[in-house]
């Protein structure tokens, strides 16, 4: 059955290859991902507790082929499985030059990126690390923007630098494995010394922070954001951020516990001020899809704070957060891709009036950018709470200067929503009318997700309980 | 108490009605949901007041909001006296702000009309949620609510960016007191694992806190009050809020949002009165906030600015009760305030509503003989307000004036200089308006006239609350035991010690003499020297200039702290990220690309180049080479 | 004879190659001095080998040194006529056999 969420998308990504017409092409994507979507969906309601699966895969080198899916593994996985779905309805009036290989690459980088939540096996989490970059690479160079080669070089060299010092720090912790196995829990029984498990620490978790990205690492996230298409981005920053952090709590915490305590501080000490910064920088951006991508950056940081925190309330805030951050992106992304088509600006400042042209999606962007806020009531609001707290049990300063981005975060979101929605009607906007019915679909979906998690969150939280203790090794 | 539940219910509904089918509505019907829902709140919190009367406080879980390793937070909500009391305030004065606002945003389309109503009731449920909640964070919800509400409703004329602008002050203002707020529940989370009331307040649980943590936490949740409920130095907010339709800001001023603050330090009293330092902070930013919002006041024009910092003011007078551990007079003060507040609001409404959107004073005058009901009920508001002997005013501001003299007398006597600048303003604007000749335009003239029904039914409701609620509050003075408020009130503050100084009788009747003569005086000399203001449109000088000019306060938080932010987020965007961070990264693959361009050059194809190149290596090597046990070793080493 | 003879022979046969390859622009010469190299070495290769023969106990050494030279042989003469036929492709293209004039790789 797990594998199914990996074979789904594999064979409808190969299949779309070589459909030539665009409608199938687009047809079989989204039968692919809704099919993903309900698979996933059966499995996080049915299972309980741990789900996995062994096949033999490389075993001269000690690698099987083993997925195992936890209650971290199952929410990201959801969360996968719903965002491809949206994705596609909301951006299925784009017009691309050749359907079959876009649908196709977006499917693989699905998969890729299941693969990276359920791999076992560090070599097969690898393998599924680059799977979902390289599509992901293709997406941007082929169908971005403008600047598009450039973006895409940025990206790749600061993610394949990355994958490089992964691909080393694997190998290191390979050779130090007694029985030469690439199994997740050999990894987790090494017995590291203490400058082991520094150069490990570093090896990995710089890999991660570039994909996060963390503060000072963040700059090819603006760029990419900004010039892959639409789907790209929406799938870039609603999942695929998201591996760096599953990959630190799965990987860097457990393996290396002593240079995470070690660590913590300083990681903290970027990652909360990345969340000022970028936060700061969101208030003068006026390009949306830029103001998008440094309130992403600020939330991330938030979050890979929070993990390092190593406190109970601040990881499990992480995990819901993940979810919800993926959620409300992927409505941000939504809306300003739907702007950008009415008005054919992302300027903030050659927009204006769009509540009177398009008052429904006034109405959902206003909910997208509460939840960007956190105001209670929303998913969102359930996760920073946590984290704060998490941050503050840490350090009462580490939190009190991080809840500073909750003013910064209103500052920046309701201005966007001003300049957007209110005011006068300018010469870009006269012309606006409401999104098509697909959009505005995907985005009630997301409301809908938004406002019952927001109420009643107690469904993530007892979905990740089991992460947290097994993290933090507390019964 | 089962039922209480159905009291933010209804305004959700309501809310959810009105906002969903706001297309389909007619204005019938979204009148008639929008006050419903209201209505029937009000009766329900009304069962619940007169069963909290004989049965005493309940508390109900719903479900687990927030269920984690160290902490478990239900959705859960309390009622008390002093919940039930607020329930009341808030839907009955809530109800008739509705009613008056059906009439009064007559003119908007039926969409807009919809969308108004909705936010109304979203905003009384915000409201309802946070006096409602049984611990902090259901408070911390609706805390959150009122402030996204009154961004709405304050931008609710959302083409004018002048209006944008002040909603989005407005947001932020109180994002900055949330942040406090928010501080203090982590703080408290962390040392007593509840936010819930009943857990929370014992003496048990208090004792796990030290004096340290019990400063900080009251210190930090008074930011929270200073943002919400408008106080020095984070008030800013509230004027500008006249953005907003008029209802709006009698429901913001009167009824909900500004009270919270009052609402959650009464609410957690026992903390207060565990903080000798922050009562003596919240007692001085209180008077203080009440004496310069008052001097501000004086100078102004503008009939709902005048309103609006008499509110900052009367905000100052609850601060300064709470510091001074008056709870009881604050939360009376909270009640007759709510009344004679909403009504000046009201009636400055009908009058704007006469005047064709005027707000100007000085453009008005003479409105006596137009609108009869308007002049008499605001005449009324004002002698509350002012504190005149037997209105309402009057008997829940000396509560809290008496308190705060046998606290410490200089308190008192800014008190009362506050309570004089009171008198004054509110005498000149009503005087200003109502009395003297019309100032506005012939066409303006020609229109005036009395408001409808359903505005002047709730101004005469409001006008007999606003003077009778005082009658609840009698001083002991007069009366032994009839204070009835405080009777109601005892079991939510039975916890708290007994007041060591109490004033001679003598005394207290000096100061209740000694204030009213003074506020009579104020009174007759307003009324004297504006019941026949002629227009000038001449710009004040000297004080004067300073007080129109609102102390300058809002050019130096523009200069201080917006212009410096938005200077600095510039320069962290194109400095730091665009030249630093981005510059390092790009200056490494520049570099690259150099090098390689220079290395490029060796490759020049000309064979002898590279022959010449190999036997120099060659030589190289032996040289650096030439001892045997070198190149053994390298050779080891390579295969090593 | 003493082996140095032979080995300081073969170092100046060999430099006389090196400095020729270096310095000469005529294909033609230039070839003739790799063979010089070439060869130098061949002169090094059966020289060593004549000076370790073979004994009882190792009745092989030396013989491999012997067979590289005929594997150095076999394959300069197979370079050889690969080498004079490019050349004289090479005269044919250009009219010329200058070395420095054959930078078309350049770029």
């Amino acid at each position: 059955m797990i594998v199914l969420l990996i074979l789904i998308p594999v064979v409808a990504g190969v299949l779309s290859f070589f459909v030539k017409n665009g409608k199938a092409a687009r047809s079989l994507a989204l039968a692919g991902s809704l099919l993903t979507f309900l698979v996933a969906l059966l499995l996080v309601i049915t299972s309980k507790g741990t789900v996995t699966l062994e096949k033999e895969w490389l075993p001269q080198i000690g690698s099987n082929f083993s997925l195992s899916m936890d209650g971290m593994a199952k929410m990201l996985c959801l969360l996968n499985a719903v965002a491809l779905p949206l994705i596609l309805s909301s951006t299925i009036r784009e017009k691309y030059s050749d359907k079959g290989n876009f649908f196709g690459l977006l499917l693989l980088t699905q998969a890729g990126m299941m693969g990276v939540f359920l791999a076992a096996d560090v070599l097969l989490f690898y393998f599924f690390w680059e799977l979902a970059l390289i599509p992901i690479y293709f997406l941007c160079s082929q169908y971005g923007g403008d600047r598009k080669i450039q973006a895409t070089f940025k990206f790749f060299i600061y993610t394949f630098l990355g994958s490089l010092f992964l691909l080393i720090g694997i190998i290191y912790l390979y050779l130090k494995t007694p029985d030469h196995s690439f199994a997740l829990s050999s990894f987790y029984h090494l017995q590291l010394t203490g400058t082991e498990q520094n150069i490990g620490f570093w090896l990995f978790f710089v890999a991660f922070a570039i994909k996060m990205p963390v503060f000072p690492l963040h700059t090819w996230q603006p760029d990419a954001y900004e010039q892959a298409p639409s789907a790209g981005t929406m799938i870039l920053s609603a999942v695929m951020v998201k591996m760096g952090i599953y990959a630190t709590i799965r990987y860097v915490l457990p393996i290396f516990p002593a240079a995470t305590l070690s660590f913590n501080h300083i990681i903290i000490i970027f990652s909360v001020i990345g969340l000022l910064y970028a936060s700061f920088i969101a208030i003068r951006q006026d390009d949306l899809k830029r103001l998008i991508a440094y309130s992403s950056i600020a939330h991330i940081g938030l979050m890979c704070a929070a993990v390092f925190s190593l406190q109970q309330v601040g990881l499990q805030g992480v995990l819901v957060q993940m979810f919800n951050h993926g959620v409300n992106v992927l409505g941000l992304w939504i809306v300003a891709t739907a702007i950008e088509q009415q008005t054919g600006t992302r300027k903030l400042s050659e927009m204006g009036g769009l509540a009177m042209k398009a008052p429904v999606l006034a109405i959902l962007f206003m909910v997208m950018t509460l939840a960007n806020v956190s105001l209670p009531l929303t998913n969102s609001f359930i996760g920073e709470f946590l984290m704060f707290n998490g941050l503050f049990r840490y350090n009462v300063w580490a939190g009190a200067v991080a809840c500073i981005s909750i003013i910064l975060v209103a500052i920046y979101s309701l201005w966007a929503m001003q300049k957007m929605f209110y005011g006068e009607v300018s010469s870009f906007t006269q012309n606006a009318v409401e999104a098509p019915k697909n959009t505005q679909y995907a985005l009630i979906v997301i409301t809908i997700v938004i406002i019952i998690l927001g109420v009643y969150p107690a469904p993530l939280l007892d979905l990740t309980r089991d992460t947290v203790q097994a993290v933090l090794h507390v019964k | 108490m089962n039922l209480a539940y159905l009291v933010p219910l209804f305004p959700l509904v309501g809310f959810l009605i009105n906002g969903l089918f706001r297309k389909q509505l007619s204005k019938q019907a979204v009148t008639l949901v929008g006050c419903g829902a209201l209505l029937a709140s009000f009766i329900v919190s009304l069962v619940l007041f007169c069963d909290v009367k004989t049965g005493g406080a309940a508390t109900r879980a719903y479900f687990d909001f927030i269920n984690v390793a160290d902490f478990k937070i239900p959705f859960a909500f309390q009622v008390d006296q002093l919940t039930a009391l607020f329930l009341l305030i808030i839907t009955g004065v809530g109800f008739l702000i509705h009613v008056y606002s059906s009439a009064y945003m007559h003119e908007e389309t039926s969409d807009h009309f919809a969308r108004y109503f909705a936010y109304l009731n979203l905003f009384v449920f915000s409201m309802l949620l946070l006096v409602m909640g049984a611990n902090f964070l259901i408070m911390f919800i609706g805390w959150e609510g009122v402030g996204l509400c009154s961004y709405l409703l304050i931008g609710y004329w959302f083409k004018n960016n002048q209006f944008n602008y002040a909603a989005r002050k407005a947001f932020v203002m109180n994002r900055i007191g949330d942040l406090g707020f928010l501080v203090a529940l982590f703080w408290i989370l962390a040392r007593a694992g509840t936010l819930t009331y009943s857990e929370l307040f014992t003496p048990a649980m208090l004792a796990k806190f030290s004096q340290a943590d019990i400063t900080a936490i009251t210190l930090l949740l008074f930011v929270g009050a200073t943002g919400k409920s408008a106080q020095i130095p984070l008030y800013t907010w509230l004027p500008d809020a006249m953005a907003g339709p008029t209802p709006v800001s009698a429901l913001i001023h009167a009824a909900t949002m500004v009270t919270a603050g009052i609402y959650m330090i009464a609410r957690s009293h026992l903390l207060y009165s565990l903080a000798p330092f922050t009562n003596q902070i919240i007692a001085i930013i209180g008077v203080a906030t009440a004496v310069f919002a008052a001097s501000i006041a004086l100078k102004q024009n503008d009939i709902k600015k005048v309103l609006a910092y008499s509110t900052v003011s009367q905000l100052g007078y609850m601060f300064l009760g709470l510091g001074v551990g008056a709870y009881g007079g604050a939360v009376f003060h909270v009640m007759t305030h709510a009344f004679f507040k909403a009504l000046l609001f009201l009636g400055a409404g009908s009058v704007i509503h006469a005047m064709g959107g005027q707000q100007d004073s000085r453009y008005m005058g003479g409105l006596k003989k137009y609108m009869p009901v308007t002049h008499i009920t605001f005449l009324l508001a004002c002698l509350a307000i002012a504190g005149v002997p037997p209105f309402s005013g009057f008997f829940s501001k000396d509560e809290i004036l008496a308190a705060a003299y046998a606290s410490s007398p200089v308190l008192y006597y800014f008190g009362v200089l506050g309570a004089l600048f009171t008198a004054f303003y509110m005498f000149r604007i009503y005087a200003m308006t109502f009395l003297g000749d019309f100032r506005g335009t012939h066409d303006q003239e020609h229109h005036l006239h009395e408001s409808p029904k359903a505005m002047t039914i709730p101004l005469s409701i409001l006008a007999v609350l606003a003077v009778v609620a005082g009658f609840v509050g009698i001083p002991a003075l007069f009366a032994p035991h009839a204070h009835l408020l405080e009777n109601f009130l005892a079991p939510v503050f039975s916890d708290l010690p007994e007041h060591a100084e109490h004033l001679s009788h003598g005394t207290e009747w000096m100061l209740m003499g000694v204030t009213t003569i003074l506020v009579i005086v104020s009174i007759v000399w307003a009324w004297k020297k504006f019941s026949s203001y002629q227009l000038d449109a001449s710009e004040p000088s000297g004080i004067g200039k300073v007080l129109a000019n609102k102390w300058y306060v809002d050019e130096i938080y523009d200069a201080v702290i917006a212009k410096p932010l938005l200077k600095f987020s510039g320069f962290l965007k194109n400095i730091i990220d665009k030249r630093v961070i981005d510059g390092i990264v790009n200056g490494t693959g520049r570099f690259v690309q150099y090098t390689s361009r220079q290395l490029r050059l060796v490759q020049s194809g000309q064979v002898g180049g590279y022959i010449l190149m190999m036997v120099l290596s060659l030589v190289v090597l032996f040289v650096a080479f030439w001892n045997q046990a070198y190149i053994l070793r390298f050779i080891h080493w390579i295969f090593k | 004879m003493p082996i140095q003879y032979y080995i300081a022979l073969a170092v100046t046969l060999f430099s006389i190659g090196v400095v020729g390859v270096l310095i000469r622009r005529n294909a033609i010469i230039v070839f003739m001095c790799i063979e010089l190299m070439l060869n130098a070495a061949n002169l090094l290769l059966v020289a060593f080998s004549k000076t370790h023969p073979a004994t009882s106990v190792a009745p092989l050494a030396g013989i491999d040194g012997q067979l590289f030279v005929f594997f150095v042989m076999v394959v300069a003469a197979a370079e050889v006529s690969v080498g004079l036929a490019i050349i004289v492709m090479l005269y044919r293209n250009t009219h010329s056999v200058d070395v420095d004039f054959l930078n078309r790789l350049k770029n």
